[in-house]
């Protein structure tokens, strides 16, 4: 051991984020200092990011089982059976911190990341969704930002051949400082490919094989993701990954033949902490350990420190252990793709990670004068990592300011104020949030690999499987607005929304990731925040039937300006058994009969048309019912099954009329339609009350789909048919004409709009709101040129 | 009907274009870049992608490739080749098809579904598309605007070679001149595409138009052996 040098010395340990308690527990743990070496690996190890030394507790309360379920939480990524011997894998990550560092290169860099979790299990990754939220579109930095982060996460797709099929961009004033760049990945795996990401088999070999180490990342996951930010910081600059995706996409092509020739006994991907937490985490989920040669690591660089080179987080690498008789072939791949590869260490039966300099024998051991660095037990590094029990205390005080001008008591009868429902209507689709997402999806290939049936801007996307009838769909969402207010609804609600998106298309939801973006966790409000929206997703998750498989958390999600809204995204993977049953939401033929299945429920708090109308109503967030979620859910997925929908659409930001007019805008066709209002009529129209659909059919089909609701108890209303060129709903009930005239106001008691109007304000939305008006020109125009 | 789908490193639509052959008929394999051989091959796909990662300009690295030898050969005899996205990129980099393909008008990558106008239909390329029939495909690249100055461009229309056009109402996306989204060489048993017609093979994809150019190609080697080079006659 060449420890001999006092650790509290180092610089490191706090650079890299070690607080005196836990060198303490480390001590304690070794019975000795540990070397600068072993400190290093302890202080990248532990961070955040790593260990989920605040989350891991709560995280245990998830449900993670299913009948469906292949490989849960543990493995790189999450593995569910579709039936015919695949299985899909997939998984949400995070590159919050390097986005906004360096947008194009960190956004990209996540997409590297999240994918070789899906390649490392033996899955061909086959669709990326991105999560994105950003500040406020009308400021310069922002609008560098969204244009920066989506020529990233699109390029560095487009390039190694993966589609980009959907996700969402939401805008928000928190995001302003602390940009999130939530990247989901969907690989198709052959049960019979599935690769343990474990270290079995002392006497193996551990091979290092992609892109050489360099200095780039050095702590990348304790300086970025485990602290706040400050303002834009350049010296941050060198702990951001620079991605190649032509280098990964190499090692997709190189780790897939390999684990289809079956010349691997264990993959791993190299992420955060680099080659240290690959080989303790490769080791530990084994029982084995590794000794590792340092001396063998291929390098970019001359000079680097050990402990450069243990904690780099250079992108494109993946470990492999081989057999030693296989290694041959697999370095023939290896160089077949033009990948290099190297020998990095032995599968030892220790338990231990021991890093040597000056080279070992065929056992494993030093060789004489050979100095061992480090020589720590595995599991201490990973699954033994430090835990903390967080304080968590709800805010006492969670009320926003009143936006100024906004009316004092939460009036939201804005229709009734003798606003024309259809300005109303305009004006949200014109809002950067709910506007077409063409800005964003024509810079991202979304059909390479021609398995695309239909990207999405908003809702499920869906994949065919080739050679079955089978189709994937997936989506991701996040209900941040309501998690502000009330973390356990929102996050609950976000897996309502997404498995109800998946549930549109007629797919059966099969599980549930999610990356979890909160604040400072040892701030007890940010971790009451946290704890809430862990109980919401767990328990919206057991309501629904659904398995989390895995994900992330990400914390210290803020900048100077405040706290990010706490923001828990979730994915949906759903299978469809005939891709000819699909649902889109579009309406279909004239003449087909348009009902609302679900009923809403009184509040605005957190939608889109409180914030267009500058309320603050916070007392009054929507409820959801799971079980009649659940319900829902079940009906359109029979519905889909007997083939008794024309079109489907889930209503989510902007409410009913917006989802209607989605449905006008995508088909053309308008619609003629009236609907019931209580009192509150922008409750009904504009209101975001989960657990509701729009669905059409044809007449014939009617009393059928009126039978199938009715029998899973859900309230359906017919509101009328599809025809024409406007979509004009009528507005019926005690909320409409007869109060309005009683009190003598001139006001309209129908929302009427030619579907043209609609389309213009819905396709001018972003461009405008992002300042690029040429973007309209160019598309509206067709030659360019 | 033999085809060969080149793969070169980060090719990424080579599984893609061999899937379509396949649906089309042809018998099809892919082939090595490193291996200056065709395997008998009646048709050389070079597929979409961004081979050795492009980064230095699309398609330049690709056109020292060993296995371009034997497609400059096989193109030398009449053999066809067919170049999509990337593809056509290396083609014109390798001066087998006219044109050069600078960085789209509106500097981004544009990913769009677009239509195209079929020019010709009395060659191998487009022979079973009935005439007048408009093609709807994807488009995805970042250097696809089509360049020659005025007067090579009066020649190319002129001797047609200009095979397909980008089409209203989606219109032409990346600013290529004349609105030219395919060329084939002066033989007329090279082409380049820029859209791609291997991702609308299958009408569950949305389009199933892009079948109609690989059935186009199986049926003309079907009435023309390999190993005649015939040209079809330039207007």
């Amino acid at each position: 051991m060449s420890g001999s040098r006092d650790p509290l010395a180092e610089p490191l340990q706090g650079a890299l984020g070690l607080t005196q308690h836990e060198l303490d527990e480390i001590r304690d743990r070794l019975g000795r200092d540990p070397t600068p070496l072993e400190l290093a690996m302890f202080g990248v190890m532990w961070s955040e990011r790593c260990s989920h030394k605040s989350s891991r507790p709560l995280l245990r309360t998830l449900p993670t089982g299913g009948s469906a379920l292949v490989a849960g939480p543990g493995g790189d990524a999450g593995v569910l059976s579709i039936g015919d011997g695949l299985a899909v894998v997939f998984k949400l990550e995070s590159h919050n911190h390097p986005s906004a560092v360096a947008p194009c290169q960190g956004a990209a860099a996540g997409v590297g990341g999240i994918l070789r979790d899906i390649f490392a299990m033996g899955a061909r990754p086959i669709a990326v969704l991105d999560g994105l939220k950003f500040g406020d579109p009308a400021e310069p930095r922002t609008r560098h930002l969204v244009q920066e982060v989506v020529r990233g996460v699109g390029g560095y797709a487009s390039c190694v051949g993966v589609p980009t099929i959907g996700g969402e961009l939401v805008f928000h004033p928190s995001y302003g400082g602390n940009p999130l760049v939530n990247v989901m990945a969907v690989g198709l795996l052959e049960e019979h490919l599935l690769t343990r990401t474990a270290a079995p088999g002392p006497g193996n070999l551990a091979v290092l094989f992609g892109s050489t180490t360099g200095r780039d990342g050095i702590g990348g996951a304790s300086v970025l993701a485990s602290a706040s930010f400050g303002t834009d910081d350049p010296s941050k600059r060198p702990s951001v990954q620079v991605g190649d995706p032509f280098a990964e996409k190499l090692l997709i092509e190189a780790s897939l033949e390999l684990i289809g020739r079956g010349l691997v006994e264990g993959l791993q991907d190299l992420g955060m902490a680099g080659i240290t937490r690959a080989v303790s985490e490769i080791a530990d989920r084994a029982g084995t350990g590794i000794v590792v040669d340092l001396d063998a690591i291929p390098r970019r660089e001359e000079g680097m420190e050990p402990f450069e080179v243990m904690i780099s987080e250079s992108e494109e690498r993946m470990l492999a252990i081989v057999g030693p008789e296989r290694l041959e072939a697999l370095l023939e791949v290896c160089a077949r793709w033009a990948v290099p590869a190297a020998v990095i260490g032995r599968v030892v039966d220790d338990g231990s990670v021991t890093v040597v300099t000056g080279g070992v024998d065929a056992e494993g051991l030093p060789l004489p004068g050979a100095a061992t660095l480090a020589r720590l037990p595995a599991a201490a590094l990973t699954s033994g990592a430090i835990v903390y029990e967080r304080p968590a205390r709800a805010p006492t005080h969670r009320r926003q300011a009143p936006a100024p001008g906004a009316p004092a008591s939460a009036s939201d009868r804005l229709p009734e104020r003798g606003m024309d429902p259809g300005a109303v209507l305009l004006s949200l689709l014109s809002r950067p949030n709910l506007g077409s997402r063409a800005w964003v999806t024509t810079q991202c290939d979304a059909t390479v690999g021609a398995d695309t049936c239909e990207a999405s801007e908003r809702g499920a996307a869906i994949l065919r499987v080739r050679g079955t009838r089978k189709a994937l769909v997936a989506a991701t969402d996040a209900v941040a607005g309501v998690a502000a207010l009330d973390p356990y609804l929102g996050a609950a609600l976000g897996v309502a929304e997404c498995a109800r998106n998946v549930a549109v298309t007629g797919a059966r939801p099969l599980g549930v990731t999610s990356c979890l973006n909160f604040g400072n966790p040892e701030k007890p409000e940010a971790f009451w925040q946290f704890g809430e929206a862990v109980r919401g997703l767990g328990d919206a998750c057991r309501s629904l039937g659904l398995p989390v498989t895995g994900g992330s958390v990400r914390f210290y999600n803020e900048s100077p300006s405040g706290q990010t809204l706490p923001t828990p995204q979730i994915g949906v993977v759903g299978l469809l058994d005939d891709i000819d049953g699909r649902v889109l939401p579009p309406f279909r033929d004239a003449d087909d009969v348009v009902l609302l299945v679900g009923e809403a429920v009184p509040g605005l708090a957190g939608s889109e048309y409180a914030a267009l109308a500058g309320i603050v109503v916070e007392e009054r967030l929507p409820s959801l019912d799971l079980a009649r979620e659940a319900a829902l859910q079940r009906f359109l997925v029979a519905a889909a099954s007997e083939r008794l929908l024309a079109s489907a659409q889930d209503v989510s930001g902007g409410g009913l009329a917006v989802a209607l007019a989605e449905c006008a805008i995508w088909s053309g066709r308008g619609a003629s339609l009236s609907l019931r209002v209580s009192a509150e009529p922008a409750v009904e129209l504009f209101g975001e009350s989960p657990s509701r659909v729009v669905v059409t059919c044809t007449p014939r089909d009617l009393q059928r789909l009126l039978d199938l609701a009715r029998g899973h108890a859900l309230i359906v209303e017919v509101l009328g048919v599809v025809r024409g060129e406007r979509l004009t709903i009528r507005l019926v009930g005690a909320g409409a004409t007869g109060a309005a005239e009683e009190r003598g106001a001139s006001v309209a008691d129908a929302l009427e709009c030619t579907v043209a109007d609609l389309r213009h304000a819905w396709e001018h939305a972003l461009p405008r709101a992002l300042g690029d008006e040429a973007f309209l020109a160019a598309s509206t125009d067709g030659a360019v040129g | 009907m033999k085809v060969g789908v080149v793969t070169f490193p980060g090719s990424n639509g080579d599984r893609d274009a061999l899937h379509a052959a396949r649906l089309a008929g042809a018998e099809a394999e892919l082939l090595w870049h490193e291996t200056p051989d065709l395997h008998g091959c009646d048709l050389v796909i070079l597929p979409g992608g961004f081979a050795y990662g492009d980064y230095l300009r699309a398609g330049v690295l690709a056109r020292f490739s060993p296995i371009m030898i034997a497609v400059r050969d096989h193109a030398a005899a009449g053999g066809l080749v067919l170049g999509i996205g990337n593809g056509f990129q290396i083609l014109a980099e390798a001066r087998l098809v006219p044109g050069v393909l600078l960085r789209n008008r509106s500097l981004r990558f544009e990913h769009r579904m677009v239509r195209l106008a079929v020019e010709r239909t009395d060659t191998p390329f487009t022979s079973a598309i009935p005439p007048g029939r408009p093609l709807r495909m994807p488009l995805a690249h970042g250097e696809g605007c089509f360049y020659l100055p005025d007067d090579q461009l009066d020649a190319l229309e002129a001797a047609g070679q200009v095979l397909f056009r980008y089409a209203p109402p989606e219109g032409n996306p990346n600013g290529s001149l004349r609105d030219i989204a395919g060329v084939i060489a002066a033989g007329g048993r090279v082409c380049g595409l820029m859209p791609h017609p291997e991702r609308a093979a299958e009408a569950v994809l949305g389009s199933d138009d892009g079948l109609l150019v690989f059935r186009s190609l199986v049926e003309s080697a079907a009435m023309t052996p390999a190993t005649v080079t015939r040209a079809p006659t330039v207007r």
